[in-house]
């Protein structure tokens, strides 16, 4: 499904990493591993052309990157920020406004789903009233998740998703997503995390940034 | 009403004892006003006794080419302050700022000139430089309060900014709030002096016509004339220096380009 070969990232004059190929096939969980300022979110950056790479190659469905319009491209693979980013306003206009985006528009806002999805965290309607720059880290992390959910990716891009969370969100957050990836074809996720549990607990396959491959 | 009383070099020397009064204030209560003070206002006599110079010499030349250069000259310095007054920069700045400001304020002083005023020969420089001179001192407020906001709120909501992106918002819808919120900055000056002129402030344009000896009701007519005039430069030097850092700070393939830019101490 996503398929990247010989990608490097350079800042500066200086290789972040280099060589690096990411496969993921529908169903997959991928998790990305290697210590901090591996370029880890780099990565993820990358493959979601927020950055571009300073080589290699990057295709989605056997079509490259430069290929896709970028509005539909990053629809298709949605990265979601390890420092959530809420829009001003509720909850609930940050679940709603991304369906003001052109790339969405035609789906539309499905409100039993995001409740749903809340109550998979023990949030209920309540929550959606909540103002957004009142929201906990973790909280904010919940809403930014569930927002990137709702707009039916192909691929999550999951940049330490859970770090501000506590024990039960992870946990909880770790399930929706396996939920998610299992519940329809196509769908798959890559994580982050620097928490060696949490990637034996998601991940079917690890890929290791090091700096060995400078 | 005709004429008015001519103030000589000596009488000129006698307001400046007005600073020397502020500079004691400043010195007595320890306020460390004094070099700043002194600087600024050594500065403003300087450059407008030099104006002043200049001002005469093109005005006796009755030839189009001098009375542009100044134009232009003018310009260009509105253009490169304007940029010098934002904390943020990126490649092509100066461009973005001097093809806006040039654009509006040759624009709106060109209609005013030819089509309003109708003045003859159309570069006369009684009518020309100071038309351009005020539309392009506030055209530069207005071109560095939004280019500065813009990049500034870029900056500081970059996280929201990109989660459109990432989202699968375009560029546009990424910036949109930004855009409009530089906008609205870089036209608040504009709107506020249209808001309270007249009541709370006397133009300076307009005071300076009735000392001169002009009847105040044609004066009135010149100044809602520069009003307009005003508040359309400024608004199309904002719009067309946001419209060119949004190109620059965000690609053709909706990304959002920081990268580009650097923090300077203007």
């Amino acid at each position: 499904m996503l398929n990247a070969t010989g990608l490097g990232r350079r800042i500066e004059d200086a290789w972040i990493w280099r060589e690096v190929d990411v496969q993921l096939d529908a169903g997959e969980n991928l998790a990305i591993v290697g210590p901090t300022g591996a370029g880890k979110s780099l990565l993820l950056r990358c493959l979601a052309g927020l950055d571009a790479a300073d080589e290699g190659r990057i295709a989605i469905d056997d079509k490259p990157i430069d290929e896709w319009q970028m509005p539909a491209y990053r629809a298709r693979i949605v990265y979601v920020h390890q420092r959530p980013a809420l829009w001003e306003g509720t909850v609930d206009d940050n679940l709603r406004a991304v369906f003001h985006l052109a790339a969405h528009r035609s789906k539309g806002y499905e409100h039993p789903g995001a409740i749903r999805r809340l109550e998979a965290f023990d949030r209920d309607a309540t929550f959606l009233g909540k103002n957004a720059t009142d929201l906990s880290g973790g909280e904010a992390q919940i809403v930014a998740l569930i927002r990137a959910l709702s707009v039916e990716p192909s691929v999550l891009l999951l940049d330490e998703p859970s770090a501000s969370m506590d024990a039960t969100a992870t946990e909880q957050a770790e399930n929706l997503v396996a939920r998610w990836v299992g519940e329809a074809p196509g769908r798959a996720s890559v994580w982050t995390s620097h928490d060696g549990a949490q990637v034996k607990r998601v991940a079917d396959r690890t890929l290791t940034l090091d700096g060995s491959r400078r | 009403m005709n004429g008015y009383l001519q103030i000589g070099y000596a009488q000129t020397a006698i307001a400046g004892l007005l600073i020397v009064a502020n500079l004691g204030l400043s010195a007595a209560l320890r306020l460390g006003l004094g070099r700043r003070l002194v600087i600024a206002a050594l500065r403003m006599s300087v450059q407008l006794l030099l104006v002043g110079l200049v001002l005469e010499w093109v005005f006796s030349l009755e030839n189009p080419l001098p009375v542009l250069a100044m134009a232009a000259a003018m310009t260009a310095i509105a253009g490169v302050s304007a940029v010098n007054r934002t904390q943020r920069r990126f490649a092509g700045v100066y461009w973005s700022s001097l093809v806006s400001v040039s654009g509006a304020a040759f624009f709106v002083t060109g209609l005013a000139l030819l089509g309003i005023v109708r003045v003859e020969p159309w570069f006369d420089p009684q009518y020309l430089i100071p038309l351009l001179g005020m539309v392009l001192g506030n055209t530069l407020n207005g071109i560095s309060l939004s280019l500065d906001r813009f990049v500034e709120s870029l900056v500081q909501r970059r996280d929201a900014v990109e989660a459109t992106l990432a989202l699968g918002g375009t560029r546009w819808e990424a910036a949109h709030e930004q855009i409009r919120d530089a906008m609205r900055v870089g036209l608040i000056p504009t709107i506020n002096s249209m808001m309270v002129i007249g009541i709370v402030s006397l133009p300076g344009m307009m005071t300076g016509q009735i000392l001169a000896g002009a009847a105040p009701t044609d004066a009135v007519r010149y100044q809602i004339v520069i009003m307009f005039m005003i508040a359309s430069a400024a608004a199309l030097g904002a719009f067309g220096v946001v419209f060119f850092t949004y190109h620059r700070l965000f690609d053709d393939r909706h990304r959002l380009r920081l990268d580009r830019v650097r923090k300077v101490t203007p």
